[in-house]
């Protein structure tokens, strides 16, 4: 087999062989090639075999791979989760499906006292290859126990990669990635990008390194800083920035940790101003994590503080109007970069 | 150097009770050299000591092949004697060195060595139970036929991630032993205050054999070790064993005043009558496998062994703190 392309800008949609898929559909190829090329890794969760998992994203990989390989489990994330751990510890490449972020609460012995300090422990002797696959996001009506964007919790943690991906490409080569890589990674997939989020996708097989911010969208006059969702809702609010004068360029820093801290520490030092767009909680979350980073590292370049856009601090609750209040959104966006550009 | 565990003295042949008698001496005498460095201040932390409990993991390990897999807890220094480790190796990182087995980044409760199939020593209570489990998929799935052993306290009953192992264990047929070493101590609180119903009934729940065994009588620990061990490496899935032992001392090396929750009497009685070290020693000789000169003469050449492991642990350099942030990621 040819050695994988490692590339990290996104392909023209008109460039030969790519084609146009979602999120999930990018997803389900970056398992279903990895799981091709490597027989050590399996996938392991909740109703992943027949059911494909309520959202769908590995339909049809249990055809292919049998129940060997895709392995339905019982409602027991700590036990499937830590016996992963093990598994990968003594040769396999185990993926695990976390259907819903918020049961990282479920995992977090097995991920933080186990798998994200074993090599360390061991003084690097044994190896945890094995990745966590959780969705993330709100606006699905699901209430405060399904809504979570529990992201920084795992980045908090050394031992752990964390990768948040916006796009179809970026999710299929960060997917990638993280099975060839040979310690705990833990992937976030918004919920609503699914089926909603399409973008080109190669069909020649490629991967992104962690650590490499994508520059979404080129500006001059504001970083706007966004992560997975927020991507969009950047994107959103720059087309209409633009509309008023403002050239905003997004960042995607698409892996939490390892952070691409150079990449978007340059972006603010030629802009001079910068919001920190995310999903998670506002308070000690991603947004003030990537702020404190730019604020160090661009702080002669800036013309005032780096601002933060996140969920607001209160439990995801269940009724529309006051779910949408709590997620971040172009307006917010738009309103905010407004007054700092005194425009 | 050689180890005290692996290579057996002339004339005692690995997996012999004579073995198996050397092993629990080399355990015996390494926790006493445990503690002596520790009362010296030689040796940062704290070691939760395995005195009492030595034919449990003797007993077991005996029962495994060399690439079986075990994983152990924070009282972990016998199961990893007896599974092979080398004792030079063990010392130095109990004090913090750079020849240690994790390089001075585990110490006493995260020794961990892939050349023994040691998963590691966990200082999470129950932390083991679902690596077991996992590396025991992965024996299976791979092909390999290793056969994995989850030793465990029994406060670890306490913690829902054993129960969620062990259906998993039995759905999936996987070759893993559950190892329960009850000493009877919850570190400071008689298990009777925090285990309701019948232990062994709770595995049965699952569907495994589980069997009560005289954790004190290494040739009982052993044969049930061994039908468990065969019947997971034919396929026929996991079991349990609960291991009835006591902790000769205290939680830790520096729980010395120990009456508030345990009596002397109660320590001394079964120090007098249930050692089993002791127990083991009189079977030998009145089997005439051995007599009083060659059990000395074995404990004699382990203390002498053990004592230059300790003197190579002491005279070993301590990492340079430039090398702490190595090993975080692979």
């Amino acid at each position: 087999m040819p050695d994988t392309v490692v590339t990290v800008r996104t392909p023209e949609p008109s460039a030969a062989g790519v084609r146009e898929l979602t999120f999930a559909e990018a997803i389900r190829e970056a398992l279903a090639e990895e799981m091709r090329r490597d027989p050590t890794v399996v996938l392991i969760g909740e109703d992943v075999a027949e059911a494909g998992t309520p959202f769908k994203v590995v339909k049809g990989l249990v055809e292919e791979f049998g129940k060997d390989r895709v392995v339905d489990t019982p409602i027991s994330e700590a036990g499937f989760t830590g016996l992963a751990v093990g598994a990968a510890m003594a040769g396999m490449r185990p993926v695990v499906d976390i259907m819903f972020g918020d049961f990282m609460t479920l995992i977090m012995d097995q991920v933080v006292n186990q798998a994200a300090k074993i090599h360390y422990m061991s003084g690097g002797k044994w190896k945890v290859p094995m990745v966590i696959r959780a969705t993330m996001g709100a606006t699905r009506r699901s209430a405060a126990q399904h809504s979570q964007s529990l992201h920084a919790w795992p980045s908090h943690v050394p031992g752990l990669k964390v990768a948040i991906p916006s796009t179809p490409y970026d999710a299929k080569g960060l997917v990638k990635t993280a099975i060839r890589d040979d310690n705990p990674v833990v992937i976030f997939e918004d919920k609503i990008s699914y089926a909603k989020v399409k973008g080109p996708v190669p069909s020649e097989e490629y991967v992104i390194p962690f650590g490499v911010a994508d520059v979404k969208r080129q500006g001059s006059d504001i970083s706007l800083v966004a992560t997975s969702s927020m991507v969009q809702v950047a994107l959103g609010a720059a087309a209409m920035l633009e509309e008023i004068g403002i050239d905003a360029e997004v960042v995607d820093p698409r892996t939490t940790w390892p952070l691409d801290e150079e990449r978007l520490i340059a972006s603010v030092r030629k802009t001079s101003r910068c919001i920190v767009i995310d999903e998670g909680y506002y308070r000690y979350g991603v947004t003030g994590e990537i702020a404190s980073v730019i604020a160090e590292g661009a702080f002669y370049d800036l013309d005032g503080p780096v601002r933060r856009i996140g969920a607001r601090h209160v439990p995801v609750p269940f009724s529309p109007p006051l779910e949408d209040a709590t997620v971040p959104n172009e307006r917010d966006v738009v309103d905010l970069a407004r007054q700092m550009c005194n425009k | 150097m050689s180890t005290a565990t692996k290579s057996a003295a002339p004339g005692v042949e690995v997996g012999t009770p004579l073995h198996m008698y050397r092993q629990m001496i080399a355990i015996r005498l390494f926790e006493e050299r445990a503690n002596d460095l520790y009362t010296r201040a030689l040796m940062p932390g704290l070691a939760h000591l395995y005195i009492g409990e030595e034919a449990v993991a003797v007993g077991i390990c005996a029962a495994l092949r060399a690439d079986d897999y075990i994983t152990s807890t924070h009282r972990g220094h016998g199961h990893c004697l007896a599974k092979g480790a080398a004792p030079h190796l063990m010392f130095a990182e109990l004090l913090g060195k750079e020849a240690g087995y994790c390089k001075g980044k585990g110490g006493s409760m995260h020794i961990a060595d892939p050349d023994t199939g040691n998963l590691g020593a966990n200082a999470i209570v129950g932390g083991g139970a679902a690596l077991a489990t996992g590396a025991a998929y992965a024996s299976k799935m791979l092909g390999q036929n290793r056969v994995a052993v989850c030793f465990f306290g029994e406060g670890a009953l306490g913690q829902g991630i054993l129960y969620e192992s062990m259906n998993l264990a039995q759905l999936w047929k996987l070759p893993v032993i559950y190892a329960c070493e009850n000493n009877m101590y919850n570190e400071y609180t008689h298990y009777s205050e925090t285990t309701a119903g019948d232990v062994p009934a709770r595995a049965a729940a699952f569907g495994l054999p589980a069997e009560t065994i005289d954790g004190q009588d290494v040739r009982a620990v052993h044969a049930a070790a061994s039908r468990m061990v065969e019947r997971a490496r034919r396929g026929d899935g996991p079991g349990f064993l609960l291991l009835n032992t006591y902790r000769f001392r205290g939680h830790h090396v520096g729980d010395i005043a120990r009456e508030y929750y345990r009596p002397k009497t109660e320590e001394q009685r079964w120090m007098s009558e249930r050692d089993p070290l002791a127990l083991h020693s009189a079977w030998l000789v009145s089997e005439g496998l051995a007599d009083k000169e060659t059990l000395d003469r074995i404990q004699r050449d382990v203390a002498a062994e053990l004592d230059a492991a300790v003197e190579f642990a002491l005279n070993a350099p301590f990492p340079d703190p430039q090398r702490v942030d190595e090993d975080v990621y692979a």
